[in-house]
């Protein structure tokens, strides 16, 4: 605001007798929410047009002949508003009345039933009881395509989605045919949603179950789902999301807002690869031995004896890193290298790249990247080269046969085979899953996946952003940010980082490229590297 | 050929040519002293030719009712961007047939009316949007202004004054709501007709986003005779607020339904007992729709007395909205009538607004309901409420339209309601 010393206009009104000053070009419903007072609302999207259509948000301007909407009703100096008065409650119940007589009251079969904004409005304020006595119409089914399908019964006809495809993905792909009550949503003639890049976004918009993912169709009722804020692990844009988890699952992914990364949005991509955070046969315990040697072992076993041989080793070390791994383990990847006696021959990362970047038109922040993970370039600020091809293969020759120390991290080596780190002299292998490429190492350590862990990662726009556990992990998996920051540690002589936010703090000191960043800093919202707030 | 509907009383203005085929060429038109209109206002200019319109005290015949001459005055003066005047012959408000016989009989009269609005608000484009079903009213306008074209009244340096008129026809897919004017406005651009937000209005973002004008037919065509005339002359017919002479479309329950053209002012019972020849079979009337279906309904007691201006059908309880004046003796079925209208507003719903969507056809059912003898006394209560949620909440007044013939309908006519609710007794059923 202080910038050139102008002060933006701003105006004063009263909202239900509690007076309220708003920047100019506010509307009424958001100069409403700015005091904690909800105006029900379904055409009106803070991300789309207003076209002003579900007439629910109407309230009453005093000196005003009748109810304005308040979605595209400006607030002015002097206003008085009432979103409470007689007026404006028998309208928001007449008008929800209006939908009752024609949406089927499914609630206990339907998706949306626990976030639904018919079900919580007409909690709220709907009639005791319809007075609708006519059979409802019936429209059934529609499968859109893509991930996408149709309940006309219960569309409250806001066009959300078909403004979303117009305005947003400017991809219309969606529109409204027939009128009055007769009217529906429906794809045109000889397309649907089928390979659309965005439109799993029309799911999220949908105030009702209209609009339903068949991915998530009657997987899960939306009281039973965790939230957690995260980060979309698919590409490194980092999307902000929230894993919706339930009986230790990922159910589904949903974009968070964030107007600096992604807006409302996210893209069908990001959105639909998730279940490998679910895949069973997780690495379970610490493994030590080669071939017919391996066992398992305990962590502080399996730590002490890997102390050891770390301490003693004298070789060149080779690090493999991985962009799906957090700023936190790699930094502690990167810094067990430097403890080493050995030289870092080698400090690698490989990463999946597509042959295109895939943007929003209508919202150009938000692009899917090439680079479908979501750590490349804080594997880069950290230190590690990008090695391989776009597939996210090879380049790790010199490494398989590197004769001395080899620290692989997060990567499975899946398109390694058996000889992989025959020679090493040491072979530590910190991962998700067994590798056939693992066999010959001489430590198998079990860590977490960014779902079940607390951390942060540098998207593409060089922002830090944090991820939250939203996953328990299994058995004896440990966050790799613990594991390598006790084996540093240990081999410093120091206290082993207890939490992320510590990790976090020792990489920071270590890395110019996050300097005067903090853990409370970079918040759920992020924060861009170099960027002034960061120090704030 | 004469024309059927003629009345010694009339005062023919607009009218004077309906019947005559030579009107409707260029010629025939310039013979009564067309293209008059539009060469004095070229003449005297733009801002006296809004000044002579606004004297006139000419309101807008498409049912609002709102000053021409003022709804001119807000357009922009400056020509930054392109201004468009639009003129409205979607006329499909159920009862009405004047903007029909205006084009068929006097293609030129709006024309000359298109021209005069279009230089009096700075437009060099004018787009007449006409009604889907009117078939043979587009090809008399389609021909007449192909020969206006070749004759120079259209196009490039019109009557050599060095202004640009051009005039496009679109002709509309055939639907109610396109004749709302921002629902035409989306229907020209190639749009679903689906009226918008006000504010803006037409005059700052119209038609393709840039200030535009909409204008009915008739009121168009007046212009034209106000543009050669002045506006004084126009103030010899009508009231002070309701200046000038308007055509009444009569339908109904009258021995000679039709097109008549009066001073506005004209008395009601005189329209319909002596110009109409009164009811057949001397029955006695019952109810009157004054301007088109979207108005209240008058009883026999309101009619009488009632002169046909705006304020006069006011004081009556309705409103003149389009000088369609429905009549109904004694034999109509007045639930009937009134479920066929909701019929209509139902289908025509451009479902939008949910009050509209939702509200036209959820009375709809209640009243084929109760037709069906099905009802119940609490539905009165519910069709009344229903009504009330409608009037005034939505983005246009369609639904409104709808709610206002349900409310004076089981206000006025109660008793046709309960009389089918209690004993299964259907009014004038026949």
């Amino acid at each position: 605001m202080a910038d050139n010393g102008r002060k933006a206009e701003t105006v004063t009104l009263t909202i239900d007798g509690r007076e309220v000053t708003v920047p100019k070009g506010t509307s009424l419903l958001h100069a409403a929410e700015s005091v904690g007072t909800e105006v029900p609302h379904y055409c009106y999207h803070p991300g789309l047009t207003a076209p002003a259509q579900c007439r629910i948000c109407l309230v009453e301007v005093e000196g005003a002949p009748k109810l304005q909407p308040s979605c595209v009703t400006m607030a002015a100096d002097g206003q008085v508003v009432h979103t409470d008065s007689p007026a404006a409650k028998r309208m928001r119940q007449g008008v929800l009345e209006f939908y009752l007589v024609n949406h089927p009251l499914d609630c206990p079969i339907c998706d949306m039933s626990g976030e639904c904004k018919l079900q919580d409005y007409v909690f709220d304020e709907g009639r005791e009881r319809g007075r609708g006595r006519e059979p409802k119409r019936v429209f059934g089914r529609d499968d859109f395509g893509g991930d996408v399908l149709y309940y006309g019964d219960r569309c409250v006809m806001c066009t959300r989605c078909v403004r979303f495809m117009d305005e947003v993905a400017r991809d219309s792909r969606l529109t409204v045919v027939e009128r009055g009550s007769r009217a529906v949503i429906d794809t045109f003639f000889d397309r649907g949603l089928e390979g659309a890049s965005f439109a799993g976004n029309v799911v999220d918009i949908c105030p009702v179950g209209a609009l339903v993912s068949k991915d998530f169709l009657h997987k899960a009722r939306a009281w039973d789902l965790d939230h957690t804020p995260s980060i979309c692990p698919n590409c490194s844009h980092g999307c902000n999301i929230e894993l919706h988890t339930r009986d230790n699952l990922v159910q589904r992914l949903k974009p968070r807002e964030n107007q600096e990364v992604n807006g409302h949005w996210m893209c069908d991509y990001g959105r639909a690869n998730y279940e490998w955070l679910n895949r069973p046969g997780r690495l379970e315990a610490p493994a030590t031995g080669r071939g017919s040697d391996r066992r398992t072992a305990d962590w502080k076993e399996a730590l002490e004896l890997l102390f050891g041989r770390l301490a003693a080793a004298e070789g060149d070390v080779a690090l493999v890193g991985s962009a799906r791994c957090s700023n936190e383990a790699l930094a502690g990847l990167g810094a067990l290298g430097d403890e080493m006696r050995g030289r870092t021959a080698q400090r690698v990362f490989r990463a999946p790249r597509a042959a295109d970047e895939v943007p929003l038109p209508g919202f150009p922040l938000l692009v899917r990247r090439r680079d479908l993970v979501p750590n490349a370039h804080g594997a880069g600020l950290l230190g590690f080269q990008r090695c391989g091809d776009d597939g996210g293969e090879g380049g790790l020759d010199e490494v398989a046969a590197h004769g001395e120390v080899i620290i692989v991290l997060g990567d499975d080596l899946a398109d390694q085979d058996g000889d992989f780190g025959a020679n090493a002299s040491l072979f530590v292998y910190l991962g998700t899953f067994e590798s056939a490429a693992a066999g010959n190492a001489d430590f198998v350590l079990p860590i977490t996946t960014f779902a079940e862990e607390d951390g942060s990662f540098v998207n593409a726009q060089e922002r830090v952003q944090r991820f939250q556990q939203g996953l328990r992990p299994p058995e004896s998996a440990r966050p790799a940010w613990l594991v390598l920051g006790a084996l540093v540690a240990a081999l410093r002589g120091e206290k082993t980082p207890d939490s992320a936010p510590e990790a976090f703090a020792r990489l920071v000191a270590a890395h110019p490229a996050f300097e005067g960043l903090s853990w409370e800093a970079v918040g759920d919202a992020g924060v861009a590297l170099g960027a002034e707030a960061a120090h704030g | 050929m004469a024309y059927p509907y003629r009345h010694d009383k009339e005062t023919r203005v607009l009218s004077e040519c309906f019947g005559d085929p030579a009107a409707r060429t260029v010629a025939g038109w310039k013979a009564v002293g067309g293209y008059g209109g539009i060469a004095r206002a070229l003449e005297i200019g733009r801002e006296a030719t809004i000044e002579d319109v606004k004297a006139s005290g000419l309101r807008g015949r498409g049912g609002a009712g709102f000053p021409t001459g003022l709804k001119w005055s807000f357009m922009p003066k400056t020509a930054a961007r392109p201004h468009y005047l639009l003129c409205n012959a979607d006329e499909s408000e159920p009862g009405t047939f004047k903007d029909r016989e205006i084009i068929r009989w006097t293609p030129h009269q709006l024309i000359e009316g298109c021209l005069v609005g279009s230089y009096a608000i700075g437009a060099s484009h004018c787009y007449i949007y006409l009604r889907g079903e009117f078939f043979e009213t587009t090809n008399v306008l389609a021909r007449a202004l192909e020969e206006a074209y070749a004759e120079g009244l259209v196009g490039s340096d019109i009557l050599g004054s060095g202004v640009d008129i051009d005039i496009t026809l679109h002709v509309g897919a055939g639907a109610y709501i396109c004749g709302e004017e921002t629902g035409l406005m989306s229907s020209l651009e190639g749009r679903r007709g689906e009226p918008r937000i006000k504010p803006p209005f037409p005059a700052a973002v119209g038609a393709f986003g840039m200030p535009s004008t909409i204008n009915n037919v008739e009121t168009l065509a007046a212009a034209a005779h106000i543009a050669r005339h002045g506006g004084e002359w126009y103030r010899q017919w009508g009231t002070e607020r309701s200046p000038g002479t308007k055509l009444f479309c009569v339908s109904g329950h009258v021995n000679k339904p039709g097109n008549y053209e009066f001073p506005l002012g004209f008395p009601l019972m005189e329209l319909i007992e002596d110009v109409c020849g009164g009811i057949p079979a001397g029955n006695a009337l019952k109810a009157v729709i004054p301007g088109g279906s979207s108005v209240p309904i008058m009883d026999a007691a309101d009619c009488r007395g009632c002169t046909l201006c705006y304020e006069g059908v006011e004081a009556a309880g309705s409103m003149l909205g389009c000088a369609s004046v429905i009549v109904m003796d004694e034999t109509s079925d007045i639930v009937k009538q009134v479920r066929r209208m909701a019929h209509f507003y139902a289908h025509e719903s451009c479902g939008q607004c949910t009050p509209c969507r939702e509200g036209t056809t959820w009375a709809t059912r209640i009243l084929q309901r109760i037709e069906d003898g099905r009802g119940t006394e609490d539905d009165l209560d519910t069709l009344v409420q229903i009504s009330e949620q409608m009037t005034g909440t939505t983005i246009c007044v369609l639904s409104d339209s709808l709610a206002m013939p349900i409310i004076s309908s089981i206000e006025k006519f109660r008793e046709d309601y309960l009389a089918l609710i209690r004993r299964g007794e259907r009014v004038g059923a026949a």
